[in-house]
């Protein structure tokens, strides 16, 4: 977790926050293999679960505030720094960094509900929703196939898209970032149980390889 | 394991659906005049049929959609999966493309399937839960 001390929520609340898996920092750390596969905690982020219909005025609206909306599985559109991510046909997941909350000085979630007005959908903070994991390293998609039976490989998942799925049997959304690093996000109740089980499905990166 | 093509995501493993029980049940459409067997039959009997069945599925972790689905109780073929609110596709007389592989186009082949069997009602369930006025005006709108 980064140390974000500095941005002061209200009342204060921001300095005791802790992430979901916040309890799991040394274990993550001692069961990442540097070169092979890495696992962290990512920082708190801003989240908003937004229900539009994309092809209404309403959708047009909320495309313009937050940067596009995906038409269709696996896409992510978004600007700025700010990830849609495609969850249903009418469902999206508005991802940022942590400053772009309302309560620390952001704008995200008042610029979407504004951009909502008083159309049918909605527009819901789920900042505290789920926690995020950042998986990367050359290992990072064996370490996914492990749990996951979608196919991970680069030709049909390919950077910059996310899809809504099982890890080791419990929902996430699994985002890919780059060649070789992938972000998941759990819910907070998962986290515990995800970080572990990444951890174990990690374990023998560790060791020498038997030929 | 089954592997259901999802109208939204494609292919996925059938650990992402939950079952919904049979499709186009109609609800009945003069319900104070039902007795109570008749509510009965049409809240808690459903049909047992052995060969192609129509049902509804939801992606319940992927896209949270649901969709009707033709599968056949003894195979397990897919044989259609096409949206909800839609007459169920004829009887898929092994069609090249029935598989349990089969991608999202499957739900395509309800255009051309519809018309044919919309009108005859033979294809709603054959339980008499709403009787005659409700059970041949079935699939429209009340498939959910």
């Amino acid at each position: 977790m980064a140390n974000t001390a500095e941005l002061n929520g209200v009342n204060g609340l921001r300095d005791i926050r802790r992430s979901p898996a916040s309890h799991l920092a040394a274990a993550l750390e001692a069961g990442s293999v540097q070169g092979t596969v890495v696992l962290n905690e990512g920082p708190f982020q801003t989240m908003a679960g937004v229900r539009v219909d994309p092809r209404s005025e309403e959708g047009g609206r909320i495309a313009a505030a937050a940067g596009g909306l995906p038409a269709r599985c696996g896409e992510v559109t978004g600007k700025d720094g700010v990830s849609v991510l495609w969850l249903g046909p009418s469902e999206f997941l508005v991802v940022a960094p942590e400053q772009a909350h309302d309560s620390l000085g952001g704008n995200l979630i008042g610029s979407l509900t504004e951009a909502l007005g008083d159309a049918p959908g909605q527009v819901v903070d789920l900042s505290a929703n789920r926690t995020t994991f950042e998986l990367s390293g050359p290992r990072a998609r064996a370490v996914l196939e492990k749990g996951c039976s979608l196919d991970l490989h680069p030709r049909s998942f390919t950077p910059g898209t996310a899809l809504n799925t099982e890890v080791g049997n419990i929902p996430v959304v699994l985002q890919k970032t780059g060649e070789e690093s992938f972000r998941l996000f759990p819910r907070a109740s998962f986290a515990d149980f995800l970080g572990r089980w990444l951890l174990d499905a990690m374990r023998e990166y560790a060791s020498p390889e038997v030929p | 394991m089954l592997l259901i093509s999802c109208p939204n995501c494609g292919s996925r493993d059938e650990t992402e659906f939950h079952y919904g029980g049979q499709a186009h049940v109609a609800y009945p459409e003069n319900p104070n005049e039902l007795n109570d067997r008749e509510w009965a039959e049409f809240l808690f009997y459903r049909d047992n049929t052995k060969g192609a069945f129509a049902e509804r599925w939801l992606h319940s972790t992927g896209c949270r959609q649901w969709f009707n689905m033709l599968r056949d109780t003894v195979t397990y073929d897919i044989q259609a999966v096409y949206p909800m609110g839609t007459p169920r596709p004829a009887a898929a007389p092994a069609a090249p493309e029935s598989g349990t592989a089969s991608l999202a186009a499957d739900s395509t082949t309800t255009g051309t399937a519809a018309p044919s069997i919309s009108g005859t009602s033979t294809s709603a369930p054959s339980i008499s839960a709403t009787g005659t006025t409700a059970s041949t005006t079935a699939p429209e709108g009340a498939t959910k």
